[in-house]
């Protein structure tokens, strides 16, 4: 809890205090440094491994037994650490590394290009003319409507084969994903715009474009920033489900949902096969959940401490004890 | 009860309107590249002037306003097609016909539609007990060990895809302790015990996920209510805890829940893709991802359509039971 004696501080340093008060999201905030710096490093530790993630190895499975990697744990070895593809014999460290590349980039990726479209489209409708609104607000409602699932699953069918599938993937999710922001964005412009300061702002003559970009954005960073750090882990379960059904990122590129579509079949001659990428898979998800809440906590203090309330007389006495925020 | 009635007919209109310009945005996000549908209908090795005939055949020379007028003139009273030799009638929801198969794609939807709602409608039962239970218990047990448990698997749930988690209770339960057989579906008409049977695990990996998301909303709506002052009144009357916890606070998270499931919905039947092919469930979501991998366009709109008809349907209808639910809701 912030201490009343001091007094608040601005934005940025408030928000890392509220952030630091939170061990859970710290800790999260610790595994997901941890992931971006694999995924950066992947080439680096790759390197020192003297792997790569698209070499086959035939000599290392037992292609007589359906190409079951050769040796005890799955081939792993001090060539292999963590043991070899069935069927291709491909590294395995090397190509759950570099999925952690696909996997975050595309989740960024996605979430860049949804808050994008989402601010764009909010804004516009709030500050529009009527119909503008009506007209976006109901295509927002509409593609809120469809599943995010269904829709990139569909529209991955008509895009040509030649378009590299991470950068796609990435950005059907965008293209799809953005209602929620837009109506966020939409509803808190439609708040401040009847505020003191925007109509001072206008009345100095400031044109629309300046008012949104330097009396609005401001205002509707936070809501965003909450949503939008809530949206990677769901991009991160989405991209990996396309990659699963085998519509999403393909082969050669790695990427931990695609690893897992056949796994079922090799758990017992390989079970890291199958644990390693969904390990991955959950703890990356976990921990950008956990720094999700923690940052929606940070920004809003109220949804807090009214979820600190309790249900006894003992945490009520206790909530009472500990302030307001 | 006049306003209700009122509420309910412009909620359906609405539902209409929503449903028709999904029709118009989904058709003219697959069928705006006239050359590309041909070229892709043809295949990989067709010459130019073949590629010119199917866009004639397929009346892809046609506007696309013109060419959704037919399409939405198919939906209403049905349509003719030509197949080269014979005319096929596509009777009145046609959605037109497979390029692969030749089927209609109404029939194709209609022979899968039994699996993916026993899938979706098992799994809901299941998702509201596991995840409204959950969060009831962790409200009442608020600071105990018992709800930071509750709490971690509820986190847990919330990172699990559902295909891990299926994939693991697959392994596991079908695989090494040999509890259940893999699944295969049987209709529920054929035989109803083997029908649950089959399908429990299915419904477990999706509820599970799916639970996760109720427990949080259950069980923050219950505190939130729980700290209002009507509570505190009970309590001072003397009211048992188990009686507010159980009774008037849990009334507080019956709207939230209702919103919360028909947004779901939709995650619900993306999950049930999923599920269908990890599974091997002939299910409409099974279906997709294949007409998705040989790019059987008219079977891939179609899908999308009848899955926005009940997302949509699913979101009027909760509209109303939360009206119904709560009152103070403004009909408007």
């Amino acid at each position: 809890m912030t201490d009343p004696a001091v007094p608040a501080a601005s934005g940025a340093r408030q928000f890392w205090r509220r952030l630091r008060t939170q061990r859970a999201a710290l800790a999260a905030a610790g595994v997901v440094a941890l992931l971006v710096l694999v995924a950066l490093a992947a080439p680096l530790l790759t390197a020192v491994e003297g792997q790569d993630p698209t070499t086959y190895h035939p000599s290392l499975v037992d292609s007589a037994r359906g190409g079951v990697p050769v040796g005890p744990l799955g081939g792993a070895s001090a060539d292999h650490w963590f043991g070899v593809e069935p069927q291709t014999g491909r590294d395995l460290f090397a190509r759950l590394v570099y999925g952690a590349r696909v996997s975050l980039g595309v989740a960024l990726a996605a979430t860049v290009v949804q808050v994008a479209i989402g601010i764009t489209l909010g804004v516009a409708a709030a500050l529009g003319k009527r119909w503008v609104d009506q007209l976006l607000s109901r295509f927002t409602d509409v593609m809120v409507a469809m599943p995010l699932m269904i829709m990139a699953l569909a529209l991955l069918a008509i895009v040509p084969a030649s378009f590299p599938r991470p950068v796609l993937v990435a950005l059907v999710i965008g293209l799809i994903g953005w209602g929620n922001i837009a109506r966020i964005v939409r509803a808190q412009t439609l708040t401040l715009k009847e505020l003191d300061y925007v109509a001072a702002a206008r009345l100095s003559g400031w044109g629309t474009w300046s008012i949104a970009r330097r009396e609005l954005l401001p205002g509707i960073a936070a809501p965003v920033i909450t949503y939008a750090a809530l949206l990677v882990p769901t991009n991160i379960t989405v991209e990996a489900a396309l990659s699963f059904l085998g519509v999403g990122v393909k082969p050669p590129t790695p990427s931990w949902g695609q690893m897992l579509t056949a796994a079922d079949v090799w758990y017992q001659a390989a079970p890291q096969y199958l644990l390693l990428p969904a390990g991955a898979l959950f703890v990356t998800v976990l921990a950008l959940t956990v720094l999700g809440d923690g940052v929606r906590t940070a920004l809003d203090p109220r949804a807090a401490s009214r979820l600190r309330v309790g249900t006894g007389r003992r945490q009520e006495s206790k909530a009472a004890g500990g302030g307001t925020a | 009860m006049n306003g209700f009635t009122g509420f309910i007919l412009r909620r359906a209109v609405g539902a209409a309107v929503t449903l028709l310009a999904i029709s118009v945005i989904v058709y003219v996000v697959f069928y705006a590249t006239p050359g590309n549908v041909a070229q892709i209908t043809c295949g990989p090795r067709c010459s130019p002037e073949q590629v010119h005939q199917v866009a004639r055949q397929l009346n892809l020379d046609d506007p696309l306003f013109v060419r959704y007028g037919h399409f939405l003139q198919g939906l209403v009273a049905g349509q003719d097609y030509s197949t080269g030799t014979s005319v096929q009638h596509c009777s009145a929801p046609c959605l037109g016909l497979s390029y692969q198969s030749d089927q209609q794609v109404t029939q194709l939807i209609w022979a899968k539609l039994p699996v993916s709602l026993s899938l979706v409608a098992g799994a809901m039962v299941l998702w509201l007990i596991l995840g409204v239970g959950t969060g009831v218990l962790s409200a009442w047990r608020r600071g105990r060990f018992s709800e930071r448990v509750l709490t971690g698997l509820t986190l847990a749930g919330t990172a699990t895809p559902v295909f891990v988690i299926g994939l693991i209770l697959m392994i596991v339960v079908c695989g090494e302790l040999r509890l259940l057989p893999f699944p295969q579906y049987v209709a529920l008409t054929d035989d109803p015990e083997q029908w649950a049977w089959n399908l429990l695990l299915p419904w477990l990996s999706l509820a599970l996920i799916e639970a996760a998301a109720f427990a949080r909303l259950t069980r923050a709506s219950m505190l939130e209510t729980l700290a209002d002052d009507h509570i505190r009144t009970f309590r001072a009357y003397g009211v048992g805890e188990r009686s507010i916890v159980g009774r008037h606070a849990l009334r507080g998270a019956f709207a939230p829940v209702i919103a919360l499931n028909a947004n779901n919905v939709g995650s619900a039947i993306g999950g049930a893709v999923l599920t269908e092919t990890l599974f091997g469930l002939p299910g409409i979501g099974q279906e997709l991802v294949h007409a998705v991998n040989v790019v059987d366009l008219p079977v891939v709109v179609g899908m999308v359509l009848v899955i926005g008809f009940f997302v949509v349907l699913a979101n009027a209808v909760a509209d109303v039971l939360y009206a119904v639910a709560d009152r103070r809701v403004v009909l408007t």
